[in-house]
């Protein structure tokens, strides 16, 4: 059974359906806004992070310490069998792969580029990224390919080469001496992200190894758990494991390895949550001048009362409740509506015509999907009962200080 | 009459016009602080891409971009400069390069990197290296082995100045053509990706490097402003042998910025929709709330002979004072808080750590500009009495007799 109090509030928020609809509306439209917007940017981040995770760090690396830093073709893993070995009976982890690069000369017969040579192994790789399903033109490569390349298609363009074709590398190998092969280009591959097409060139991780002197070690032990939620423990029981396999390793994650990605979502967070903000305030001073209404209208009514023997904060209370009835309507109406302009969306998506060039870069395809879950749809209502309930308050305040006799001669 | 009778009825219920006032202020200062901010935002953007080698409009050989070889120059400058110098308005500079790709060896280290020859003192002009140099000294125009490599990059060979540099590249011949520099100075840029990728020597070292006697591979225009891009350019692409050569302006050579500054206006007008709608919520209400008190009054109004569209009139005008007031207020605010913060901007780093990793700017400095400006004020004001029309032809619509057995 609903208390005294809370059914005089329920039906003095029906006294006047007309504003208190309009006063519920405009906090559904705030929490529509903010549980489609948040959907979105929550669905973005994770689009980004995935692809940034499948084209280039997976979502752990065990590396010789400080090569992230300085990427010293010596800073290596000398015993990667062993590593993989450890890596592979790790809870949480779902599959890994081998890598190893080095900053080379890259010529065709009349063009020179500098090139990062990243030795890969063919038969794990796919598993691990998506390199295998960006070649656009030949084949992936198969492990017993020998002296075969994968090339970006930019770095294809400015160096006049097509599959085929040879290519001369020239580095330096691990032991310092000069690293020079010719490999035949057996496919072209365009990630979109321009920089990465610019700049690559894949070969077998065999070849690698002996073009470089490697004498067995890898660069990157690229590790994929079974979620981006599970990577912290897997980081943790690496961290505890390895240190007995091989001295000298540490194990960064993707946060890690790509902190220009985390400063960015960072930044677009928070400058949401700033807009958001402001969104909210000029919905609680739109909704306080309903909730002011309520009371300065009824100052006579609220005045029998008190005469009548109802104590303040038993009006006060009331005030409470059909505010918070009418801000508890509108959240709950924003929440369905923002659910529903969100899931609509989810499955038709979002076209960004014109900008496709901006989102490839951040490896986002053109079409984009907002994904509601628990936590946008939970911190964007929170959000938006947070301040407007600040609306709540005052009037609810005010109504503590109003005397029987003046209200009650109050004309209106 | 009405002008009066509106102003009046607004100050009839103080506190709730206050209130209401306040929700438009604060909705139209955000769209103009906010606006600027993001405006600010893109224009640093933009700034730092043109000042960085491309300036506003860029003559190549119509190959260069496709394929950037130092066979595809332009073989005459001269005759760029002749068809260049008389369009240009005062107050433009410009100047001409050489750039090509190229492999910057230490004794420990190597990295491809962009060699840029210039000509020190017209290229001090144009782009940001004149300003640049931190550690050390700018080029001298003669100088045949200086070289001015990024902060990032010195790091990263653990070099410093007076030390080798040996760059490689291809030459006019088509061999590999190297070449020995010394570092004179370090230079700092808004990005440590641009402090890796350049490395400036003198026209004249370039040039003796890879065997070219004449010709550039461009020639970079400074505009006095970014409105004069498109005219000055049609202008040129007449009077030069366009094929062979190109001309290019910022729009084609910095795609993602320009792509970028379309979608934040694009942004801020629906920032701008989304604000009103929050706020028109609020005026709807508080008008129908003025509207429903005063029933008796339009009653008599015209039961004395009022005609609806007085009455609406009325209404509107009322809307309208609302309106001026909150916007005059939140133009004020706006203006202000722009001013305060333009000087010395505002420190995002504290928000998200080293920016410039991302090729961004820490301090974000408002600018004000008169499309936004414009553009909120219209949104607002127009659409506000759109949604007054709703409130305004009920309070038209009351009969005399039921108004007036109204209590």
């Amino acid at each position: 059974m609903k208390s005294f109090t809370t059914q005089m509030a329920w039906r003095n928020v029906w006294r006047n359906p007309r504003r208190s609809v309009l006063t519920m509306a405009s906090v559904a439209f705030a929490g529509l806004i903010l549980i489609f917007m948040l959907s979105w940017q929550f669905g973005s981040y994770d689009t980004m992070i995935n692809s940034a995770v499948s084209i280039h760090t997976g979502h752990l690396q065990v590396q010789a310490e400080g090569y992230h830093d300085k990427r010293r073709i010596g800073q290596v893993v000398e015993r990667p069998d062993a590593v993989a070995k450890v890596v592979e009976r790790t809870k949480g982890v779902d599959t890994y792969t081998t890598r190893a690069s080095a900053f080379s000369l890259v010529s065709s017969e009349d063009r020179t580029y500098a090139a990062l040579v990243v030795g890969i192994d063919p038969e794990r790789e796919p598993a691990v990224s998506t390199l295998e399903s960006l070649v656009r033109k030949g084949s992936f490569l198969a492990p017993d390919d020998g002296y075969q390349a994968l090339i970006g298609r930019l770095l294809a363009r400015n160096l006049k080469v097509d599959v085929g074709d040879e290519i001369v590398l020239l580095g330096q190998g691990r032991d310092g001496s000069i690293a020079a092969s010719a490999v035949r280009v057996k496919g072209v591959f365009e990630s979109g992200q321009d920089e990465f097409d610019r700049s690559t060139v894949q070969i077998p991780m065999a070849a690698f190894q002996e073009v470089y002197a490697m004498r067995g070690g890898v660069h990157e032990l690229v590790v994929v758990c079974e979620s981006l939620d599970s990577v912290p423990a897997v980081k943790q029981r690496l961290a505890s494991t390895l240190p007995g396999v091989e001295k000298g390793l540490v194990v960064l994650d993707w946060k890690e390895l790509m902190p220009g990605l985390v400063q960015s979502i960072q930044m677009d967070l928070i400058s949401g949550f700033i807009f958001y903000v402001i969104l909210i305030l000029v919905v609680a001073f739109s909704i306080l001048n309903t909730f002011l209404m309520a009371i300065f209208e009824r100052k006579k009514e609220f005045g029998v009362l008190l005469a009548l023997g109802s104590t303040p904060g038993r009006i006060s209370r009331m005030i409470l409740a059909e505010c918070g009835v009418m801000t508890g309507l509108g959240i709950a109406a924003g929440v369905v509506l923002g659910a529903a302009v969100t899931l609509y969306f989810e499955a038709h998506g979002i076209a960004f015509s014109g900008a496709e060039e901006i989102l490839r870069q951040f490896g986002l395809p053109e079409r984009m999907y907002p994904e509601l879950s628990l936590l946008s749809a939970t911190v964007g209502a929170g959000v938006v009962l947070l301040i407007t309930s600040f609306a709540v308050i005052y009037p609810a305040l005010r109504v503590l200080r109003l005397r029987p006799v003046d209200a009650i001669s109050t004309i209106q | 009459m009405h002008t009066l009778m509106a102003w009046r009825n607004i100050w009839r219920n103080p506190r709730r016009t206050l209130v209401i006032l306040t929700a438009v202020v604060i909705g139209v200062w955000s769209m103009i602080f906010l606006g600027a901010l993001m405006r600010g935002l893109t224009n640093q953007y933009l700034e730092i891409g043109i000042s960085t080698l491309t300036g506003h409009i860029q003559v190549h050989h119509q190959d260069f971009r496709s394929d950037p070889v130092i066979q595809n120059r332009i073989d005459r400058p001269g005759r760029v400069a002749e068809a260049l110098e008389p369009l240009l308005p005062p107050g433009s500079h410009w100047t001409e390069r050489i750039r090509v790709n190229a492999i910057a060896n230490t004794a420990r280290h190597a990295q491809g990197v962009t060699l840029v020859g210039i000509d020190p003192e017209r290229e001090a002009r144009v782009s940001f290296i004149g300003g640049a140099v931190k550690e050390g000294n700018y080029l001298e125009p003669d100088d045949p082995y200086g070289i001015l490599v990024g902060k990032a990059l010195a790091e990263d060979f653990e070099t410093r100045l007076d030390r080798r540099v040996v760059l490689m590249s291809l030459g006019v011949d088509g061999k590999v053509a190297s070449r020995a520099f010394r570092i004179r100075g370090i230079f700092r840029a808004e990005t440590e990706a641009t402090e890796k990728q350049y490395m400036f020597v003198t026209m004249a070292a370039a040039r003796d490097m890879l065997g070219l006697e004449r010709g550039v591979t461009e020639a970079a225009v400074l505009l006095p402003s970014h409105e004069l891009t498109g005219k000055t350019a049609e202008a040129l692409e007449r009077r030069l042998p366009t094929p062979p050569l190109a001309v290019q302006t910022w729009r084609d050579l910095l795609p993602l910025v320009r792509v970028t500054i379309e979608l934040y206006d694009t942004f801020i007008f629906l920032w701008f929709l989304v604000v009103f709608i929050a706020m028109a919520f609020g005026i709807v209400n508080t008008l129908l709330m003025a509207v429903f008190e005063r029933v008796r009054e339009f009653g008599l109004l015209k039961a004395l002979g009022m005609r609806p569209r007085g009455i609406v009139q009325g209404v509107l005008t009322e809307s309208f004072f609302l309106l001026l007031l909150g916007t005059a207020a939140g133009n004020a605010l706006g203006v202000l808080s722009v001013n305060l913060l333009a000087e010395s901007g505002i420190d995002l780093s504290a928000l998200a750590g080293r920016l410039a990793e991302v090729g961004m700017r820490r301090v974000g400095y408002p600018q004000l500009q008169a499309g936004g400006f414009r553009l909120a004020n219209v949104v607002v004001f127009v659409l506000g009495i759109v949604v007054s029309l709703y409130p305004a032809v009920k309070a038209a619509r009351f009969t005399p007799v039921e108004a007036l057995a109204h209590t």
